[in-house]
């Protein structure tokens, strides 16, 4: 018993000091907090420059092996962040095919995995949220003569708001990933240094306040950008031209 | 509202036209035109080919065999044909938002789209609604902002496909009205129905189909009062046909 009163007087202690580090603006968190929102809403606006086109040209077109596209597709939603890591490391190595580009252990390494991470997600969902809304429309669509590119467009358009959960998937994945940004970020204090990587570090090290208080920045921020999304889909339908 | 028959739409002829799918025949040897006048009534049990038949006369769909000519053309795309589906299908955007896409696909350039859907909306009887979303209107008003889109493209020939199905009479009247004063437009109206009440309201011509074959295509007042066929006197006199 006495054992366990000393474990949750030592949780107490953390969390008052994370608390603390969080109230306080601690300059040194906070450009951790930067830098992932950077890293992660960049890589998800790369992955939807990519999976939203990707997604809907499979979801409208027909040619050989389709079924199997999408069934890779679907499993790259799942890919493992250490392997992403490995494979983007490799070709970002000095002696790989990009390594002239020298982005190893920059942040721009990082928001290219998390880019190769997510785009598969946002291009699946994608691809069932127009598939679904094309056999909807597909009649209507040909009755007014719709071309290739207007079906896209109009798709994408009225699917919008559907598509916004697509990319909080992809903002989930990528604010909660750590395997692949610290194999090409490599976790350098103050460069490539996020929130998900400095928990795994000081968590090792025993730093558990400043651990915790980035865990709590992480999840309010989650949280946060789930409700705005969640408040501008609701009044986009309700206000929708 | 513009809406008037235009010559090059018009006949639209159907010369032994046959659709197959699979190992069905949907329509078999179907002779049929439709010239400008009274609406036209299609009507027959389910499965008759009814629906096949609007969409192929859409030029929605390929036949197998035979050929159809609209005007004398077999250009399959046309701004000036529209069809009305059985089950409306509203874009995710406002009453207002449905019609301008329509009148945007139609071809009407974008500083008159306000006034034409205005009018559009007014005429099928949804003036006050322009910003609701059509999604949450009711299915009657649903099948309104269908047929404002459909009339949106100031077609020569419009296809209903039992526009009124699902419909109570109220709204089932708001629709037969609007079909009335489309046609007295100069619109030439094809409609499928399964009421032979409907038919004998709305109709000039009725074409009786019965598992893909044309079974009679006459005057409406003659072939309620006479039908030439087996299968027409069935129907009419309400008995099943198998």
């Amino acid at each position: 018993m006495a054992y366990l009163s000393d474990i949750s007087g030592i949780a107490m202690t953390n969390d008052v000091s994370a608390l603390h580090l969080v109230l306080s603006g601690d300059p040194g968190l906070f450009a951790i907090v930067w830098l992932s929102l950077l890293v992660s809403l960049s890589a998800v606006m790369f992955a939807a420059l990519i999976g939203v086109p990707v997604g809907a040209f499979i979801a409208l077109t027909c040619f050989p092996g389709r079924e199997g596209v999408i069934i890779v597709l679907n499993a790259l939603m799942g890919l493992p962040p250490v392997v992403v890591g490995l494979a983007i490391f490799l070709m970002l190595s000095r002696s790989g095919p990009l390594g002239s580009w020298g982005l190893l252990f920059t942040p721009q390494a990082m928001v290219i995995a998390q880019t190769v991470l997510v785009a598969p997600i946002i291009a699946a969902l994608t691809r069932q949220t127009i598939e679904d809304l094309w056999v909807e429309y597909r009649d209507e669509l040909a009755a007014m003569n719709i071309g290739p590119v207007g079906r896209v467009l109009t798709l994408v358009w009225d699917a919008r708001f559907s598509l916004v959960t697509a990319l909080l998937a992809g903002f989930g994945r990528a604010a909660a990933e750590v395997g692949a940004i610290i194999v090409v970020g490599g976790n350098i204090e103050g460069f490539t240094r996020t929130m998900t990587t400095a928990i795994a570090l000081e968590t090792s090290k025993g730093d558990l306040p400043l651990a915790i208080g980035l865990g709590i920045v992480l999840i309010s921020i989650v949280v946060l950008i789930n409700a705005l999304a969640w408040g501008a889909r609701h009044a986009g339908e309700r206000y929708a031209e | 509202m513009t809406t008037r028959a235009l010559d090059s739409e018009l006949p639209v002829v159907f010369s032994d036209v046959t659709i197959v799918a699979g190992e069905v025949t949907i329509l078999d040897s179907i002779n049929l035109f439709f010239s400008p006048g009274l609406p036209t009534v299609l009507i027959g049990p389910n499965g008759a080919g009814k629906t096949t038949l609007l969409r192929a006369a859409m030029g929605l769909i390929p036949v197998t065999r035979g050929r159809i000519t609209w005007g004398g053309k077999e250009s399959a795309k046309s701004v000036r044909r529209a069809i009305l589906f059985q089950r409306p299908i509203m874009l995710r955007r406002s009453t207002e938002g449905n019609v301008r896409y329509a009148l945007a696909a139609a071809g009407v350039p974008q500083a008159e789209r306000a006034v034409r859907a205005a009018d559009l909306l007014a005429l099928v009887g949804l003036k006050g609604l322009e910003r609701r979303p059509a999604r949450k209107l009711s299915v009657g008003e649903q099948q309104r902002v269908a047929l404002a889109r459909a009339l949106a493209r100031d077609p020569a020939v419009l296809f209903l496909d039992e526009p009124t199905a699902s419909l109570d009479p109220h709204a089932t009247k708001a629709i037969e009205d609007i079909v009335r004063a489309v046609a007295a437009r100069g619109v030439k109206v094809v409609m499928s129905t399964h009421h032979l009440g409907q038919a004998k309201r709305i109709a000039g011509d009725i074409v009786l189909l019965h598992r893909g074959r044309l079974i009679e295509n006459s005057p409406a007042d003659a072939l309620f009062a006479g039908p030439k066929t087996d299968e027409a006197r069935k129907f009419i006199a309400g008995e099943l046909l198998v």
